[in-house]
């Protein structure tokens, strides 16, 4: 990235220091991860470019729009509306929260015990690493955990953070509950935006969102073709960069790619040989940079080719019905699509079975690897019922938990390889 | 005459086994591994010909496995050592069984099918409690060695509860053990059921199934199969050989791959 982003990055009042040995280390890892692999399609040069960029060109974007009077809110679940922020005029950044290197810094205040990706967000703040999170004029936390409830509350003390309560359980009350929650941060977003939220915005951004989610739907499903045209690291990839790129020109981007990839479909054209196994994860988010489990498996040749995650099919499968005719029915609609994604902070939670189910007979993986950050105790716990159920539909499933260190890189790839060698 | 063999590079011990056209072992060595995997390898894979009378010439195909197998430059194919070991303990007793593999740094619970298929497995995380690298580390916190530290357990008429099986914790709790003059063989015998409660809730949580069988480097010491029986409750056996175990799994893999 060039120099001429530093007085930038001065401005937002980074650690300069720790910043640069961040970016050296990004630069140092993703060649190998990703350059070095055979066959790309091209139009993953789209991605390369804004993770070249990862904390350039986006980051200017956002501080132009904020010259312009716009508001920047920083999300760290896909459950925040999107659809709403934008509609009032704001940006929507999922921010970072993949890597290690900002773990010493959280530990200073929160327990070694903790959730990676709650480290790695809450000490990007604390170490003022990550040039994203300054540029944020909101945080918008969520009750989806108690690692991250409790987080924001210390993380409150340091940035402006609006939380959203997120129900547990799905019934009448806990739907009127949510519904009620998204009114009272509609009116905390009109006050920061400056803006109202009018039925004609809110349906321009609920198509938006909706048609980045229906082009990614498209791309993930070729993914499911043997052999699979793009490999699953570069898949997770753009899954990754939809959270904070702009939806527009992203889309733009996958569309391109997804054509791209239709005609190697067509030709039979693929990153791995045709019949190589394939396997699928479920569990918690890969957040960027967080590209460990997928390089541990594809290393060993065998393509994924579907996430059942927060960055995977839970940010695209569902899509928020745009047809209701007034601004009332319009956010009943955003507010549906939370209660059919299945996140484990749900109790009972047996759809997301089904999902798991279901994307692996679709996608004709071999296996499941049911992957769970390391103190992640809702998925923890429920990775019980997931190899319960898979096993009764006799669907091979190994279970793994694993942070973002990369001392168990060595264990991962027996463990993936003795299970594979198992199917 | 054509010769098949595998070479189990684990973080202690670098094992090789040569076996024949019908799977029979007729060359076997061992080294500590030490700094360079891939020529340990070479030299214990040498030994092991040795022994069988033959050349690397005869050999039609070698499989390596364990920590260090992607070191070992002439394999013709890598295999996991989990699959190497239910390979080879099920050549030894032909049904259904669950395998305790207890090396160096890893610990592996594996059942494994009437077909000898890995039905299910699990492995220690990035933590040496339960397996050999704990009861060297042990071993040395009561001034003595492996087989001395067994043979101290077994003697022992009871065993004092040891709370932690962190390496680093459970050092230290044996040392104020010591300054507080309890008997080093019930500190042995402690120190062995610590390890038994550890490995045989991997062996109950990933299902008993069949006879229990225990693999391994660790598996060579009698106190340990002793300790996991009683946690058991069930007789524990020891699969001949049990550190070549997973070198002559991967030996027969080469016959039957090739």
């Amino acid at each position: 990235m060039s120099d001429d982003y530093r007085p930038m990055w001065a401005g937002l009042g980074l650690d300069l220091e720790k910043h640069d040995r961040l970016l050296a280390l990004l630069n140092e890892v993703y060649p190998p991860i990703y350059l070095e692999q055979a066959d790309r399609p091209e139009g993953m040069g789209y991605f390369d470019f804004v993770i070249s960029e990862i904390h350039g060109l986006r980051v200017k974007e956002l501080l132009d729009h904020k010259a312009k009077g716009a508001r920047v809110f920083g999300t760290f679940c896909l459950y925040v509306p999107d659809e709403i922020i934008t509609a009032l005029g704001g940006i929507s950044v999922g921010l970072c929260a993949g890597t290690d290197f900002s773990e010493a810094d959280a530990e200073v205040d929160l327990p070694r015990n903790l959730c990676p990706l709650i480290k790695s967000f809450y000490g990007f703040k604390k170490g003022r690493i990550c040039p994203y999170f300054e540029a944020t004029d909101l945080v918008v936390g969520e009750t989806t955990c108690d690692g991250k409830t409790k987080a924001y509350e210390h993380l409150g003390g340091m940035h402006p953070v609006y939380v959203i309560e997120v129900p547990h359980r799905k019934n009448d009350d806990t739907r009127k509950l949510w519904r009620t929650e998204l009114d009272k941060f509609i009116v905390a977003a009109q006050k920061l935006t400056g803006n109202r939220l009018t039925y004609e915005k809110l349906k321009e951004n609920v198509r938006l969102h909706n048609v980045k989610r229906r082009a990614l739907q498209r791309l993930n499903a070729l993914r499911w073709k043997d052999p699979t045209p793009i490999s699953g690291k570069d898949a997770l990839l753009v899954n990754q960069i939809a959270f904070y790129d702009d939806p527009v020109r992203f889309t733009a981007s996958v569309e391109k790619l997804l054509e791209e990839c239709e005609r190697r479909v067509e030709k039979g054209v693929g990153v791995f040989p045709k019949n190589a196994v394939r396997l699928m994860t479920s569990g918690t988010p890969f957040a960027i940079p967080n590209w460990k489990l997928h390089h541990v498996i594809e290393t060993g040749g065998w393509p994924v080719v579907a996430e059942e995650s927060c960055v995977g099919s839970r940010y695209f499968s569902v899509t928020v019905d745009e047809s209701p005719g007034d601004l009332g029915g319009l956010l009943d609609a955003v507010a549906r699509r939370f209660f059919d994604i299945h996140c484990a902070c749900f109790t009972p939670n047996a759809e997301r079975m089904d999902d798991i189910v279901d994307l692996y007979k679709k996608s004709g993986a071999r296996g499941v690897i049911n992957y769970t950050l390391s103190f992640c105790t809702p998925y923890l716990v429920e990775a019980r019922h997931v190899e319960n159920r898979l096993k009764k539909e006799g669907i091979p499933v190994l279970s793994l938990d694993s942070d973002y260190g990369m001392g168990d890189f060595g264990q991962l790839q027996t463990r993936i390889g003795a299970f594979v060698e198992s199917l | 005459m054509d010769f098949y063999a595998g070479i189990d590079v684990g973080s202690t011990t670098t094992k090789a086994v040569v076996v024949d056209g019908g799977g029979n072992p007729v060359g076997r060595a061992l080294a500590p591994t030490g700094v360079s995997g891939a020529e340990t390898a070479a030299t214990v894979l040498d030994r092991a010909l040795e022994e069988a009378g033959a050349e690397r010439d005869d050999l039609r195909s070698v499989v390596a496995t364990g920590y260090g197998r992607n070191l070992v430059p002439f394999a013709d194919s890598r295999v996991t050592e989990i699959t190497c070991h239910a390979r080879g303990a099920f050549a030894c007793i032909g049904g259904a069984f669950t395998l305790i593999d207890i090396g160096g740094q890893d610990t592996k619970a594996i059942s494994v099918t009437g077909s000898g298929k890995v039905e299910r497995f699990l492995m220690n995380d990035r933590c040496a409690a339960g397996t050999g690298r704990f009861l060297e580390v042990m071993a040395r916190a009561l001034e003595t060695d492996l087989a001395h530290l067994a043979a101290l357990a077994i003697e022992a008429e009871r065993g004092v509860k040891i709370s932690s099986m962190c390496t680093v914790f459970a050092e230290s709790e044996v040392v104020s053990l010591l300054a507080r003059g309890t008997p080093r063989g019930e500190i042995a015998r402690g120190l062995h059921r610590g390890v038994a409660e550890r490995v045989g809730g991997m062996a109950k949580k990933v299902g008993l199934r069949g006879e229990v069988h225990l693999s391994g480097g660790v598996a060579l010491n009698p106190a340990l199969a002793t300790s996991l029986g009683e946690f058991l409750g069930r007789g524990v056996a020891v699969i001949p050989e049990p550190q070549m175990n997973g070198a002559y799994g991967a030996a027969l893999l080469a016959l039957s791959g090739s």
